[in-house]
């Protein structure tokens, strides 16, 4: 037996897995047990409601590391394993099949599971899905496959629910989005960007409903009929879910760690009780650029926080800083956001010459750069990460004027 | 089939073999380091930098529109640089050298 320390990671997504190696890379020497319930070699999720849905990609091309690379490291990984219980006294978890595992440092990377609504008869419903996992993307292309009529409803009109449409118009759905509130994107975006999402998907020839209310869906003889508060019905095939996540919080709480919104964490990912961290979707953390504290769904929010918890449990000091970015792809549209908009008193429009999928939306407090989404605008996306970063202050009317060009030094206020 | 040779910034060389992908996706199968591939291969993340040397640019080819974007403001980037989640294997890339820039 060796005294090496042991690190035990709950949750072997994008934020566990990337943990996993940032710790050999920091000079971990102790064990590195890693478990998901997920039976699927850890693999990237955004795909699942892109690329892998339209068909052109396998769950295998898009695994997060090969198996290799985990025996490599000496990761143990733990697949198809439930985690039920967390003993931070004595610092150890019960597994579902009985056994336990010890640890000197936890890391929760839990993650979050789709929002199921309050909808009647949503339980009896025929072929409905949720988009989390890639059972649920290989469930919705199977059904999909073997539907005759192949009429699509999704519930909620976020960017799950959105890519989601376009990837199964691709494959000849024929595809409505149901959205509760006034405009798509509501809750993550500005009516500017949420104007421009709707105009696609009519144009690619998606319907888009909003103010849609669904409070019940009746079903028979695999056909659901979808009821709205304003009377109106729908009738669907399919029905996909995006109306949002709900945090995976219940182990933190057998482990009566804090929590608001998600698990309470430091500037290192450190959670209430000084021996467990928690990083990714599940975690209610600071973000010092923006002076607020946020949850966060993404890829580089979980890549970039395990990257921190891995160097704060080999003994270092990091602090969590990072300007957060997204992405989003729907048909021959690329998104790419960077930073966060919330508070923005000020637009800025600037389209490019040419071709009306080509702009990028500029949010601005005051003087102050907060946020930029770029559509198919990579060079709109990389000069706003560089000013954001650098707190720069930019020329508004510069930054409209398409014929400007668009480099730092034609756009930075003097 | 194709040859690949990666030079890491520790100045370690590793030759692997592919047959189908992209550049980025074989060196996240052989766990080669500095090549993250974050975003998964569309171009979005640049953690997959790499520098082709002059006499291997031929075989790649030239960086797309947005890939040139990606990496503008990039550390470390300069007129070799290319993402290798954009360049797809074939035996045209065989016995190819990459330096990876981070």
């Amino acid at each position: 037996m060796s005294n090496q320390p042991t690190c035990v990671i709950i949750g072997a997504s994008h934020a566990g897995v990337n943990c996993a190696f940032a710790l050999r890379r920091e000079g971990w020497e102790g064990a590195i047990h890693l478990y998901d319930s997920d039976p699927m070699l850890p693999y990237h999720r955004p795909p699942l409601s892109k690329g892998y849905l339209s068909g052109a990609e396998k769950i295998e091309d898009n695994v997060l590391k090969s198996a290799d690379s985990y025996r490599e490291e000496n990761i143990h990984l733990h697949l198809g394993l439930k985690v039920t219980n967390i003993h931070p006294t004595d610092k150890h978890i019960s597994l579902q099949d009985g056994s336990t595992q010890a640890y000197d440092h936890l890391v929760l990377a839990t993650g979050a599971r789709p929002l199921i609504p309050p909808i009647r008869g949503l339980e009896s419903a025929q072929n409905i899905f949720s988009m989390r996992t890639a059972q649920d993307a290989t469930d919705i292309r199977e059904a999909f496959q073997a539907s005759q009529n192949k009429r699509i409803a999704v519930i909620g009109g976020g960017y799950i629910g959105l890519e989601t449409a376009a990837s199964l118009k691709k494959l000849g759905a024929e595809a409505i989005i149901l959205e509760r509130e006034n405009r798509i994107l509501s809750r993550v975006t500005s009516p500017e960007m949420s104007q421009f999402f709707h105009q696609l998907h009519t144009e690619k020839g998606v319907q888009v409903w909003t103010q849609k209310n669904v409070v019940s869906v009746e079903s028979n003889n695999q056909l659901n009929i979808i009821h709205c508060e304003d009377g109106t019905r729908y009738e669907a095939d399919m029905i996909v879910l995006g109306v949002g996540i709900r945090v995976n919080t219940q182990l933190a709480e057998t482990a009566g760690l804090d929590i608001h919104n998600g698990i309470r964490v430091d500037a290192s990912t450190r959670t209430s009780d000084e021996s467990i961290y928690a990083i990714g979707d599940c975690t209610y953390h600071h973000n010092p650029h923006y002076d607020c504290f946020i949850r966060l769904e993404s890829v580089q929010n979980a890549v970039d926080q395990a990257k921190i918890a891995a160097a704060a449990i080999c003994g270092k000091e990091p602090v969590y800083n990072s300007i957060p970015w997204f992405w989003s792809d729907q048909y021959d549209v690329k998104l790419q956001m960077v930073g966060l908009s919330n508070g923005y008193d000020e637009v800025v429009v600037r389209k490019e010459a040419g071709d009306g999928h080509r702009f990028s939306v500029w949010y601005f407090k005051g003087d102050t750069l907060l946020a930029v989404d770029a559509v198919n605008n990579a060079k709109a996306y990389v000069l706003g990460t560089k000013f954001i970063k650098g707190g720069t202050r930019v020329d508004k009317k510069q930054l409209a004027d398409p014929t400007v060009d668009f480099k730092p030094a034609a756009l930075i206020l003097h | 089939m194709a040859k690949i040779t990666f030079i890491t910034s520790d100045h370690e060389t590793i030759t692997v073999e592919g047959t189908s992908g992209s550049v980025m996706q074989l060196a996240v199968k052989n766990n080669i380091q500095g090549i993250d591939g974050d975003c998964g291969g569309v171009c979005s993340c640049a953690t997959c930098h790499v520098h082709v040397p002059t006499e291997f640019q031929d075989k790649t080819g030239k960086a797309s529109e947005i890939e040139k974007d990606m990496l503008e403001f990039e550390d470390n980037a300069n007129e070799s640089s290319r993402l290798s989640c954009q360049l797809d294997i074939s035996e045209a890339l065989d016995g190819i050298v990459l330096h990876i820039a981070n």
